[in-house]
């Protein structure tokens, strides 16, 4: 029987916990502890844990450029081409491409996100020639045919308008905007309503040229594969791309400084409040003192002072919490809640009271025992399958951390200080807060300094 | 839903884990693992072992077979504040206290709620499973309720009503439909509950609930991970093993059941939010549990050949061949203890009319109705199905998941492993024979989800709440 009903249907109810990535365990999972950087004969590099417990082969990959390569004045170019590059390649039309597929349930898939073009190739061992092959002419001879092209921008132009009254949707687009102005990071890589209908296949087929070459290429694969063939379909693969990508250059930034507030009118039942602010980068020494420190005050689930103040104790909200995103030249910590219409301003200064209190007092010592306990806990967990081991291995390679980091980090997290805590604290947030409110609460639209009193309710 | 944190993802289409042999592609893929271990309680609780020795952790999820279709009328939405309610604290260990153990190892949790079933999980590293057996064993019986805990709690679980349904159109869509398809049925209740009824649970409703449902003869207890049945065997019985099971409880739940369809329904739902019109057709269809033996599998085999992917008939018709539709699906949701939907989805292009759109629907039913479906078609389906049992191998979450659901919609082990099976021993005029059936129109609601265009009312007195 499929799930699909219990699960993603009837109950839209049914919900797991989601675990943050790159953390690790004090003992690396059976099949962490076996990373080989393999070289393929033709010279294509990849991490790869050779693991045959279950009979398939799990790939994440990622292409340096992503959304930042989109023209400044046509965003969403990459996001289409994601779409578009598994509708007909070679001699293979969209519908054929899709048969051959599906005939082998070969998982194929792509995006674009802010920093990367990405990939995911999920196979059974026994296919993994097709699988492989497919995923050739994906990369290096897409149709971008027009009937297909129009489909999925329809497709894509659909999931845009539906935005507009989303009220998550709205704050998290804002709240780029705010953070990042002008910058590549202040548009989504979805593009917009306006710049979606402009683009051409003459875009996407420059965007394919510029991006998805061998230079930028991180690869990661775990399954039931030996490395000697690995290293054949790696080439089979990706061998026929160009050796360099020739992408625009991305300045680095700084998200806008706090405090500023945005009100967008919405009429719905629940307020969506999105704040943020500059965060820290993954390169910078202070990183894990920063991780740690958010994970205490809003991203360790039911202990952290956000769920504890805000759901808890007062009942408004049922989702808060805040994270650290990093990208290759930026950072921001941001967080998200939803609330009562009528409560939103004492959501928003619960909020930033707690902000507060972490800048000004940092954790307490017990806090920052029990936040390390769980990092270094954690990240077992978060590798205790083959797609969620691959995701980690490439997002490890991204963060330009040494293959062996897995045994290092628990080091790095028992390095923290309590000292080291308070600073990143105070440097995180200081400064107040980047927040954007959607909804009907007539608060919202008063300015920082006149939000700092406490509601009356 | 979920009690304890933001809702991060919807768990994926789960399926067996059983042997394969024959057919088509996957042939040479012979899935070894061994059949979970299972073994009863002398309290009745029924338990499951699920092997997975790659990382050092497991997963422990207790499943009570009770749901929101085993409400009292009048308060919809129970079983899940209870869920809720769930993480406040026992008197032998204080309300937190679970939860902080859970993270201090570094592990997770959470919990959920269906029509059906209401399920608590933790995964944490492998050492720790005797000690999480001993919190959720206590807290079987042992909860303790205070009005400061239910109270901002019930907020909580009104905001995630907000959330999830009242910020959503789509969802406000679903409750209408449901509740239009079962006209007898407690399906037709939302599991979240009606916002009115909601509002006025209290502790002693939740307690009482409690009380008549949460016992170890009316549970089953998946562990699955790095750990050997034997050693779960002896830590279930030093733990769960002494809470007294409630000899009340009937084996088997009775529920008002619907009487024959006898007439198509329509809903529609308007909001001025709805930038994406819809939709969709729900068919009330037997479930894995009450069909007749070879009928589920069909349907899951017509739902993946009308709406699952991009050569999916529906897709074809709608968005291909005649692009009247941006998206177009069909689910089936096998995995129920009474009578189940089978769902269809289509989004239309923007001027497409909604007659144009079921014109197409329903000529692609007729079809499949009357004509075998092709060969290649069919066997290229039963291959997508059945690879999922092996990729539903990678994850011992989802194994426990799929399990455990089964067996709380009265399945057995042995129904779960054959799935796979059962999918390949699916026949053309298998295929044809349930579109002919099930999908009639008669059985069936039609939900629209249309623009609420009229002129806004004036809200004068918005500004006047600034405080």
């Amino acid at each position: 029987m499929t799930y699909h009903g219990t699960f993603a249907r009837r109950a839209a109810f049914v919900v797991a916990a989601c675990l943050t990535m790159a953390l690790l365990a004090p003992t690396p999972s059976h099949a962490a502890a076996k990373i080989q950087h393999l070289i393929s004969p033709g010279g294509i590099e990849a991490w790869f844990v050779q693991d045959a417990t279950v009979p398939l082969i799990a790939m994440e990959y990622a292409f340096g450029g992503g959304a930042t390569q989109d023209p400044a004045d046509k965003p969403g170019v990459g996001n289409m081409v994601a779409s578009l590059i598994d509708e007909g390649s070679g001699d293979l039309d969209s519908r054929t491409f899709h048969e051959r597929l599906e005939r082998r349930a070969i998982e194929l898939s792509f995006s674009s996100t802010r920093d990367y073009f990405r990939g995911s190739l999920r196979m059974l061992k026994d296919n993994r020639d097709e699988a492989f092959d497919l995923l050739r002419m994906s990369l290096t001879s897409p149709h971008f045919d027009s009937a297909d092209v129009e489909r999925i921008r329809a497709q894509i132009m659909s999931g845009l308008r539906r935005d507009t009254s989303s009220p998550t949707s709205l704050a998290s687009r804002k709240f780029l905007e705010l953070a990042f102005g002008d910058h590549p990071y202040g548009r989504l890589a979805n593009g917009t309503l306006e710049s979606v209908p402009r683009i051409d296949v003459a875009d996407m087929k420059d965007y394919v040229g510029r991006v998805l070459a061998r230079d930028t290429l991180r690869i990661a694969v775990v399954g039931d594969v030996d490395p000697a063939t690995l290293g054949k379909l790696l080439d089979q693969a990706f061998g026929g791309l160009p050796a360099k990508a020739s992408l625009t250059p991305v300045a680095d930034v700084e998200a806008a400084k706090p405090p500023q507030r945005a009100f967008i009118p919405l009429d719905v039942p629940q307020t969506v409040v999105t704040f943020g602010g500059p965060g820290i980068r993954r390169n910078d020494p202070n990183f894990m003192a920063g991780y740690v420190v958010n994970h205490i005050l809003g991203g360790g689930g039911s202990s952290s002072r956000l769920y504890r103040e805000v759901r808890e104790k007062r009942g408004l909200a049922y989702s808060v919490y805040q994270s650290l995103l990093w990208m290759d030249h930026s950072a921001v910590f941001v967080g998200n809640t939803g609330t009562r219409a009528d409560r939103a301003g004492e959501t928003v200064d619960a909020i930033t009271r707690e902000i507060r209190r972490m800048a000004v007092d940092g954790p307490t010592q017990q806090e920052l025992d029990e936040a390390k306990s769980y990092l270094k806990g954690s990240q077992m967990l978060a590798l205790d399958t083959s797609s969620k081991l691959a995701s980690a291995l490439l997002q490890y390679q991204i963060d330009k951390l040494p293959i062996d980091y897995i045994e290092k980090r628990n080091a790095i997290v028992d390095a923290v200080t309590l000292d080291d805590a308070k600073k990143a604290a105070r440097r995180l947030w200081g400064q107040g807060l980047l927040t954007v409110i959607v909804g009907r609460a007539p608060q919202a639209a008063a300015q920082p300094a006149a939000a700092a009193p406490p509601a009356a309710n | 839903m979920s009690s304890r944190r933001f809702a991060a993802s919807l768990f994926a289409v789960l399926l067996s884990a059983s042997a394969l042999s024959a057919s088509g592609a996957i042939a040479q893929t012979t899935v070894t693992s061994a059949p979970p271990a299972t073994f009863t309680l002398g309290n009745g609780l029924q338990v499951l072992v699920i092997p997975d020795h790659r990382t050092p952790v497991v997963t422990q999820m207790i499943w009570y077979k009770v749901g929101s279709a085993d409400e009292t009328p009048g308060k919809s939405g129970l079983a899940h504040f209870l869920e809720h309610l769930m993480f406040k604290g026992t008197s032998k260990h204080p309300a937190g206290e679970f939860s902080e153990t859970v993270l201090r190892v570094g592990g997770n949790e959470n919990a959920f709620t269906s029509t059906d079933y209401t399920g608590y999980f933790q995964r944490v590293p492998r050492e720790q499973l005797a000690s999480m057996m001993e919190f959720e064993a206590d807290r079987m019986t042992g909860l303790i309720l205070k009005d400061e805990n239910v109270l901002p709690e019930r907020d909580v679980v009104l905001e995630e009503f907000n959330m999830r349904v009242a910020n959503n159109p789509d969802a406000r869509l679903t409750e209408q439909i449901m509740a239009a398809l079962y006209l007898n049925h407690p399906y037709g209740r939302p599991v979240i509950g009606w916002r009115q009824e909601i509002e006025k649970l209290d502790r002693e409703d939740a307690l009482a609930f409690y009380k008549r449902f949460y016992a170890p003869n009316n549970a089953t207890l998946v562990i699955a991970g790095d750990v050997d049945a034997k050693e779960v065997r002896s830590m279930a019985e030093r733990t769960f093993g002494e809470v007294a099971p409630q000899p009340a409880i009937p084996v088997k739940r009775i529920r008002p059941q619907e009487p024959t369809p006898a007439a198509p329904r329509t809903v529609t739902l308007s909001d001025p939010r709805v930038e994406q019109p819809g939709v969709r057709r729900y068919y009330l269809v037997p479930s894995a549990t009450t069909a007749a033996a070879g009928e589920s599998p069909a349907l899951d085999v017509l739902a993946q050949l009308m709406g699952g992917g991009s050569n999916s008939y529906l897709y074809r018709a709608l968005v291909v061949d005649r692009p009247l539709a941006v998206s177009a699906s069909a689910g089936y949701q096998g995995t129920s203890l009474d009578a189940t939907q089978f769902m269809i989805s289509v989004s239309p292009k923007p001027g497409v009319e909604f007659a144009q759109i079921e014109q197409v629907i329903d000529a692609v039913i007729s079809d499949v109705g009357k004509n075998a479906v092709r060969a290649e078609d069919l066997e290229r389906v039963k291959t997508q199905l059945i690879a999922e049992a092996i990729y539903a191998q990678d994850n011992q979450a989802t194994l426990a998941r799929w399990y455990g659901g089964a067996l709380t919609t009265g399945l057995s082990i042995e129904d779960i492993r054959s799935w796979p099976e059962r999918i390949r021993a699916v026949t053309a005029e298998q295929v044809r024979d349930a579109a002919q059936k099930w999908l009639d129109k008669k059985r069936s609601v039609t939900g629209y989800l249309i623009k609420d265009a009229a002129p806004k009312r004036e809200e004068p007195k918005r500004e006047e709440k600034r405080s």
